[in-house]
């Protein structure tokens, strides 16, 4: 999975052409520790079709506040720089996340 | 497909039919991997059951999300997350295997317990229902909107985001004052909306005190929250005064809820007996109304529900578990699976008549040497066992045969009678 910080969240999500997910995380949230290993595996499971990054939010308070993230986990599906769904601390299921990345392609 | 291949299908199901009906996946089966499940899986384990605990999550449940936490007898500094990663290896340590999976449905078949999961099903001897619980909503407008914007029910989780911020706390139990405090090492201020009137909390009187010496907490008294206001993110919340209805607009970045909890039930309505709050039902030993399903922790009914009585709880119904697995087994090849008639005399040692009784039963079964069994349980030790036979007077005597009752006498018995009967 890519790491995502200010330098590089625009070009790697809104920039880039095709399907995008970004996972915001932080080591002190244990929702969000519980579903890395299962969003690494769909990073495999989705390699060359879905672009999988992740933003640790505790390095990165301002771009979260800048993308109105203020509560984890949180999950941004983009397609061709568009956003076209958020998953949050309550929707950021194993199953929502599959639901979504089967849209996304 | 051919009639030898139909056939060849049919009797293989018959198989795994038979296969499935008498295998069990595990002795003891925990759903839910919080402190009250892995009490139980230690407890469980070092017991020699084997022992799996199913979790959805990763296990320690509620108090993983808790940084401080200071009531743990002989851990006046643990942490949440690092103290039940120490709980889980204690488990393995034991044996106790771990399984992801989120179970839905619970049933009894014959002797095996099952329940269903989104990945798998799992046979048990026994169940241990340890689901927890989880934060209460508010039910306001904006709360969901603004879920992961500035709304969170998980301070551990957020704080970060709400550095040098001015916050709410909503609630005034053990968790908001707790959470309220720990908050205020990241944010400018936290103000605690509180229903009661000015000085009173639901918190323990010790939090109370630490809280009102906090610089940093702010109270609005009489008062909760009627909407959470915002454009993307939280910007406010619009105070409602419970007393003169009075709505009154407050800025604020962010909301934590910490308003009660709702425990995790919902799948096993109908199925198992809980109050009109969705706590389950258990007695002293944490059995609920089916036989060899407990349920322990957050889920059920109790004065207090905290880390040590959850874990008390684990070690109760692993202790339950174990001796019902051993009465019940004990008493399926003793008495149940046995070609022959069993005379089952039930006799405790303060009923003196009782014991004479059972002196009585050998000299007369004598005769019959192998072709009758006698199996003497004592009332006091087997207390399942004396249910289970609806056992009320002392002594009794119940003939079996080929696992079911064929005669019966309770308070007297009449020697003469359970010889007519054998012959």
């Amino acid at each position: 999975m890519i790491e995502l910080n200010r330098d590089n969240f625009d070009a790697e999500v809104f920039e880039h052409q095709g399907a995008v997910l970004v996972d915001f995380w932080s080591p002190k949230c244990e929702p969000c520790m519980a579903l890395l290993p299962l969003v690494e595996a769909m990073a495999e499971e989705y390699a060359g079709k879905v672009k999988f990054c992740k933003v640790n939010t505790l390095e990165n308070r301002r771009l979260c506040i800048a993308q109105k993230v203020m509560g984890i986990p949180t999950f941004f599906f983009v397609k061709d720089g568009q956003k076209l769904v958020e998953l949050n601390a309550e929707t950021a299921t194993e199953a929502n996340i599959r639901a979504e990345l089967a849209k996304l392609l | 497909m051919t009639n030898l291949e139909a056939l060849v299908l049919v009797v293989t199901h018959y198989f795994k039919g038979l296969i499935c009906m008498a295998h069990y996946d595990y002795d003891l089966v925990i759903v839910g991997g919080g402190p009250g499940g892995l009490a139980a899986a230690i407890y469980g384990a070092r017991s020699k059951l084997s022992t799996v605990v199913i979790e959805k999550n990763r296990p320690g449940g509620q108090i993983a999300t808790t940084a401080e936490w200071e009531n743990y007898p002989g851990s006046p500094h643990a942490s949440g997350p690092s103290e039940m990663e120490v709980w889980v290896e204690h488990a393995k340590q034991f044996g106790a295997e771990f399984i992801k999976d989120e179970i839905t449905s619970i049933s009894v078949q014959g002797d095996t317990r099952v329940v269903s999961g989104l990945e798998h099903t799992y046979n048990a001897k026994a169940i241990i229902l340890a689901p927890g619980a989880q934060p209460r909503e508010l039910g306001v407008p904006g709360e969901r909107k603004f879920r992961g914007k500035g709304v969170s029910y998980c301070a551990t989780c957020d704080a970060d985001f709400f550095t040098e911020l001015d916050i709410i706390v909503v609630g005034s139990g053990d968790s908001a004052i707790e959470e309220g405090m720990y908050l205020t090492k990241f944010a400018e201020t936290v103000t605690v909306i509180v229903l009661h009137d000015e000085g009173t909390l639901d918190c323990t009187p010790v939090l109370r005190e630490r809280a009102f010496n906090n610089p940093k907490m702010k109270w609005i008294w009489n008062s909760t929250i009627a909407e959470i206001t915002g454009d993307g993110i939280v910007e406010g919340v619009v105070l409602k005064n419970i007393k003169s209805g009075e709505l009154t607009p407050m800025e604020t970045n962010g909301v934590f809820m910490f308003v009660g909890m709702v425990p995790q039930t919902e799948w096993l309505k109908g199925v198992i007996a809980m109050d009109g709050r969705g706590y389950i039902e258990a007695n002293e030993i944490c059995e609920t109304n089916l036989d060899g399903v407990y349920a322990i922790g957050d889920c059920r009914q109790k004065f207090l529900r905290q880390v040590i009585t959850a874990a008390a709880d684990g070690a109760i119904a692993a202790t339950a578990a174990e001796k019902f697995i051993h009465e019940e087994e004990g008493f399926a090849e003793m008495v149940l699976h046995q070609k022959i008639p069993v005379v089952v005399a039930f006799w405790n040692p303060t009923r003196p008549e009782s014991m004479d009784m059972n002196v009585a039963l050998e000299k007369l079964l004598e005769p019959y040497g192998s072709a009758v069994k006698l199996v003497k349980i004592d009332t006091y030790r087997n207390l399942r066992i004396s249910k289970k036979c609806a056992i009320s007077e002392i002594p009794a005597v119940v003939i079996y045969k080929d696992g079911a009752i064929v005669a019966r006498w309770d308070g007297v018995v009449d020697l003469a009678q359970v010889e007519q009967t054998l012959k």
